[in-house]
């Protein structure tokens, strides 16, 4: 683990913006009811439960975590395409969280969503013409006679063919699926893209072909992102600041070279440490080698306290009592810890 | 490990020019195209490739697993000496499960729903061994154990949608281990699993082979877990190998223009993030595949052979470094000088 | 379960708004055209038709709990529970009449289903194994054929030309008295309905054993090494029963129908014939109460295909 906070980085890196943010989410939470409940005791399944994040202009926020701690039901809220059982969701400052669906029409055209299985999510009846043509008609950004040309202008940035605009999605590879998903989101302007696990379903050379246009995007039109992928390199590729979710939960958020550098987490350790790095083939050192024992508890009842104390080898009384909050432990890290603590990479074996 | 050997102390899974074929409306599609490499007992082979290059069809010949009906199936594969290429049914039963044993990417869908996990782990046992139900339970229990699964005795009568994800690729790997197989083929094993569980599978692999010192095939796409596991490396573009060496070499040094590419798509977690450099274009389709080298219409590097031998002229896997036992299917004469001049220094 | 009740109760109340409420003629139907006035204030009376709606659909319902008493220009008559009203046409209880009827149709909606169930799925599953041979093209190309000629031809050929004469003649006898009766009488009526309903069973068993031979856990059962018959016959058909079962629960209303229709045509004294009959003649009591039995029949046949689908698979039954 060598990475310094100061490492130069391959791209110039946006200014951070001062002052109010794009969006933010204030302990937003998501229960959905849970089969075996009843009317007075209620089960339900706290997919996200107290997410508190910030995004501005231009910036990429990477979500990380492992299956069902929430990060697409984090998407689906941001997007609103779920209403939050609880806590707001602020862009520019105005709450979205429970705005009516006509009230939300501008929203929905800043905030775009990508999905990660470019087939599902495109109508197989339609013509890529009509896709993005729909988006493009629905929030009336240009005129019908400028459809068309519109349409193959979008098609060239994403790197398609524009004369394939009649052609209908299944006689498109994987790979360019996905970059029409990119288009027909590109097509309304976005200021945000929440990008679910775009790159997951590809490729390894056909996924840094997307990465490689996402981060295009990004650079030329300003594009905030929302960036959520279960491939830490992936994320660390693409994103300024990452956040470490468990169990409905941000466990640790802050900037990119702090996260992956010296995380105090012992989750995000853990994490980290199971990722293989192919690096350590060409001479980096080795991490520590930590093995989480056990399985994600159910989200229906999670783990009182701190959340990650049943796996953690950390965990001491105080962990079962109360549940840690995110507080500052590092240069530009939170942490929800009661004994965050930087990891020696000496220790080979651990947990 | 050169996958030439002599006959006497061959070893124990040896694949000749293997050719699997399907034929279709279209034509017949040539999933593998001439395939050979070895694994000796004790060691792994990944196969590393796209989606689509031929793993895993050429992992169900090894296994015999293909409908003869739908299937042509060409060359030669031997495990211990014994020919499975071509072999009947009931002498390919006698194989499969007992001296070879696979197990498959996604293990929700590879278990079946309605039998209980004791049930499914003891038919593997009883298929090779003229037991009762008792003492095949029992060892279903044992292998439960061994895999590392909590309380083996109490959820042999669980059914697979009980267990997690992890813990249901324990399970098929209690199965694939009931006959102490002296060949596993693990199929993706971890690609639907979460990394730190894929973390606990690799170690239970690994932990594995050192106990029973069986051969192991391991396919993935994912170079990271190449790193993890693999003694020896194979990596396949459009249903052949195009390198072939020790996973050392083949991740620190590769000779292959393809692998280059695949190193500089994958984000490092370490060092300074540097740009991507996807392969250009897509893999070709099967069914029209270009001339010469298959690889030839995205290589950056086809340009430097001379005459145009790239696309008329298909190369051979052949020795192309001073190290031993390397092979590569390219036409380039000093690989190693490019890798080390051009490629390593673009490299995070 | 719950469910079940409403769909009951929904029926019920259908029934009743329908032949109560709707402007037809109950008088004219227990007392004929040529009704005398009188005559007819007395049978409105005894009808409670003067009563609100509210009040007779409470009595009707009340019937069906706990009995009730139903005077009629003069007699009386005691109806027990279940009532479900008294025919004047045939003067008998309603209650009785059904009993009579619905074991014939019970019998003929069972024998039937495993007709079809044992012939369907066991040509499905030999079609299924031999995907694109001559034999496969053969049976999906038979009963491409078999569905589509009506089904009434069907009936009437074997109603005509095979009961009676290839198939012992279409009659009910009780399985209490004579299960043999029961079977031999019944088999034409089951063999005409089972065969027409096997060919698009066959169909469905064979696309749904096709998948599931598909399966990665059938290809997993084959990497154990252990026979091809155990394969196809402990792992794949298994899987592939679920989607036929379900199926078979969407269907059986339809199969309800069918069994109707199929009495009529061998002249079986089914619930069908009863209720056709009680259509003819505009006999109320009788079309409601056979209404109501028909849907409670159709529900309890539901229910039992729900639990026949829980003990199938572990994943409805263990959550
Ligand atoms: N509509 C819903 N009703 C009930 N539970 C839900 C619903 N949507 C999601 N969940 C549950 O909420 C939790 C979080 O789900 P989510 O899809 O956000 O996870 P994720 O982090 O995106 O996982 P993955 O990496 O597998 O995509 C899971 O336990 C999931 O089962
Ligand atoms: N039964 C089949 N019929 C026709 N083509 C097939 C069949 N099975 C696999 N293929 C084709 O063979 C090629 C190799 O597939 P596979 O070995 O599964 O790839 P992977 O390397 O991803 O495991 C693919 O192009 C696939 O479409
Ligand atoms: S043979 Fe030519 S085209 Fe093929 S990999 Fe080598 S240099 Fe590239
Ligand atoms: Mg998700
Ligand atoms: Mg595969």
């Amino acid at each position: 683990m060598t990475l310094s906070a100061t490492s130069h980085r391959a791209r110039p890196q946006v200014p951070a913006v001062p002052g109010e943010p794009l969006l933010a989410l204030r302990d937003v939470r998501m229960h959905f009811p849970a089969a075996g409940g009843t009317r007075a005791a209620p089960r339900t399944v706290k997919a996200v439960d107290g997410v508190s994040l910030t995004l501005h202009a231009g910036q990429t926020l990477g979500l990380v975590g492992e299956s069902g701690c929430g990060k697409s039901t984090t998407a689906r809220l941001i997007a609103r395409l779920l209403e939050p059982t609880g806590g707001q969701i602020l862009y520019r400052g105005v709450d979205i969280a429970h705005l009516s669906t006509r009230k939300l029409r501008p929203y929905r055209r800043e905030i775009q969503l990508i999905f990660q299985d470019p087939v599902s999510s495109l109508n197989p009846r339609h013509t890529v013409g009509t896709i993005i043509g729909t988006a493009l008609r629905t929030h009336r950004i240009v005129p019908p006679h400028r459809e068309v040309a519109r349409v193959q202008e979008l098609l060239e940035i994403v790197g398609l063919d524009p004369d394939h605009h009649g052609r209908y999605p299944h006689e498109f590879s994987g790979g360019q699926r996905q970059r029409i998903g990119i288009a027909r989101a590109l097509a309304v302007r976005p200021k945000v893209i929440v990008a679910d696990e775009p790159v997951s379903a590809l490729d390894v050379s056909i996924q840094a072909q997307v990465m490689n246009l996402l981060e295009k995007l990004r650079r030329e039109f300003g594009i905030a992102f929302v960036f959520i992928a279960h491939d830490l390199g992936v994320v660390r590729q693409f994103c300024d600041r990452v956040a470490v979710m468990y169990l409905g939960k941000v466990v640790e958020s802050g900037s990119r070279d702090a996260l992956y550098g010296t995380p105090m987490h012992p989750y995000a350790q853990a994490l980290l440490s199971a990722a293989p790095n192919l690096a350590t083939t060409r001479g980096a050192p080795p991490r520590a080698r930590i093995r989480l024992v056990g399985d994600v508890p159910s989200p229906v009842d999670p783990p009182t306290g701190c959340r990650f104390r049943t796996r953690c080898w950390r965990a001491e009384d105080r962990c079962a009592t109360t549940e840690p909050t995110l507080t500052p432990t590092a240069a530009g890290l939170n942490t929800a810890c009661h004994f965050p603590e930087r990891l020696d990479p000496s220790w080979l074996e651990v947990a | 490990m050169s996958y030439e050997t002599s006959a006497h102390d061959e070893p124990y899974l040896v694949v000749r020019d293997l050719r699997v074929s399907f034929p279709t409306a279209a034509g017949p599609v040539e999933a593998v195209r001439g395939l050979s490499y070895s694994v000796p007992l004790g060691r792994t082979l990944a196969i590393v490739g796209e989606s689509g290059s031929g793993k895993s069809v050429s992992s169900l010949a090894v296994m015999g697993l293909h409908d003869p009906r739908r299937t042509r199936v060409g060359g030669s594969v031997t495990l211990g000496g014994q020919e499975i290429v071509g072999a009947p049914e009931s002498a390919l039963r006698r194989v499969r499960g007992a001296r070879a044993a696979m197990i498959f990417q996604d293990p929700l869908s590879a278990l079946h729903p309605y039998f209980t996990v004791g049930d499914q782990i003891a038919e593997a046992y009883r298929a090779h061994h003229r037991v009762g139900r008792g003492p095949a339970r029992a060892r279903a229990a044992e292998l439960l154990d061994r895999v590392g699964i909590p309380r083996p005795r109490a959820r042999l009568d669980e059914y697979p949608h009980q267990f997690s994800g992890g813990m249901r690729q324990r399970v098929m790997i209690a199965m694939a281990l009931a006959n102490d197989p002296k060949l596993l083929i693990a199929d993706e094993p971890t690609t639907a699993l979460d990394v730190t569980v894929q973390a606990q599978i690799l170690d239970l692999i690994g932990d594995l082979q050192q106990e029973f010192g069986s051969a192991v095939v391991f396919i993935t796409h994912d170079l990271g877990v190449v790193s993890e596991v693999a003694d020896d490396v194979l990596v396949m573009y459009a249903g052949r190998a195009v390198e072939y060496g020790t996973a050392d070499q083949v991740l620190a040094r590769p000779l292959h223009p393809y692998a280059w590419g695949l190193l500089e798509s994958i984000p490092a977690l370490t060092g300074d993030p540097v740009p991507l450099r996807p392969i250009p274009g897509l893999p070709p389709r099967l069914t029209d595949l270009p001339g010469g080298c298959a690889f030839h219409p995205r290589c950056g590097q086809r340009e430097r052979v001379l005459h145009g031998r790239c696309a008329s002229e298909a190369p051979d896997l052949a020795p192309r470094s001073s190290e031993q036992g390397r092979l590569s299917r390219c036409h380039l004469s000093h690989p190693e000088l490019i890798f080390v001049q051009e490629i390593l220094p673009r490299l995070p | 379960m719950a469910s079940a009740v409403a769909v009951v109760v929904a029926t019920l109340l259908i029934s009743f708004v329908l032949f109560f409420v709707a402007p037809r003629d109950p008088v004219g139907a227990v007392c004929g055209a040529k009704c005398p006035p009188e005559r007819a204030a007395e049978i409105a009376a005894s009808l409670h038709l003067d009563d609100p709606v509210p009040s007779q659909f409470g009595q009707y319902a009340w019937g069906i709990v706990a009995g009730r008493t139903i005077t009629s220009g003069g007699t009386t008559v005691e109806c027990a529970v279940p009532c479900l009203g008294y025919s004047y046409k045939l003067g008998q209880p309603v209650t009785a009449l059904i009993a009579d009827a619905a074991p014939v149709t019970f019998s003929i909606v069972l024998g039937a289903a495993l007709v079809y169930l044992v012939v369907g799925v066991a040509n499905g599953v030999v079609a299924a194994r031999r995907r694109g041979s001559a034999l496969d093209r053969l049976t999906v190309g038979g009963t491409l054929v078999l569905s589509s000629v009506p089904y009434f031809v069907v009936a009437l050929v074997f109603a005509l030309y095979v009961a009676g004469r290839v198939l012992p003649p279409s009659q009910y006898t009780s399985p209490l008295a004579s299960p043999l009766g029961w079977a031999s009488g019944l088999l034409a009526a089951w063999i005409t309905l089972g065969l027409v309903n096997a060919a698009a069973y066959t169909r469905y068993s064979r696309a749904s054993m096709i998948e599931a031979l598909g399966e990665d856990f059938v290809r997993t059962a084959r990497g154990k090494g252990i026979s091809e018959r155990r394969v196809v016959y402990r792992h794949a058909l298994r899987a592939a029963l679920g989607p036929v079962t379900t199926i078979f629960g969407i269907d059986l209303a339809a199969q309800l129908t069918g069994a109707i229709f199929t009495e009529r045509i061998f002249g079986l004294p089914g619930l069908g014939t009863l209720t056709l009959n009680a259509f003819a003649q505009n006999d109320m009591p009788v079309i409601m109460g056979s209404v109501l039995v028909g849907a409670v029949l159709l529900v309890t046949l539901n229910l039992a295909v729900d639990l026949m689908y829980t003990v199938l698979d572990p994943r409805v039954r263990l959550g």
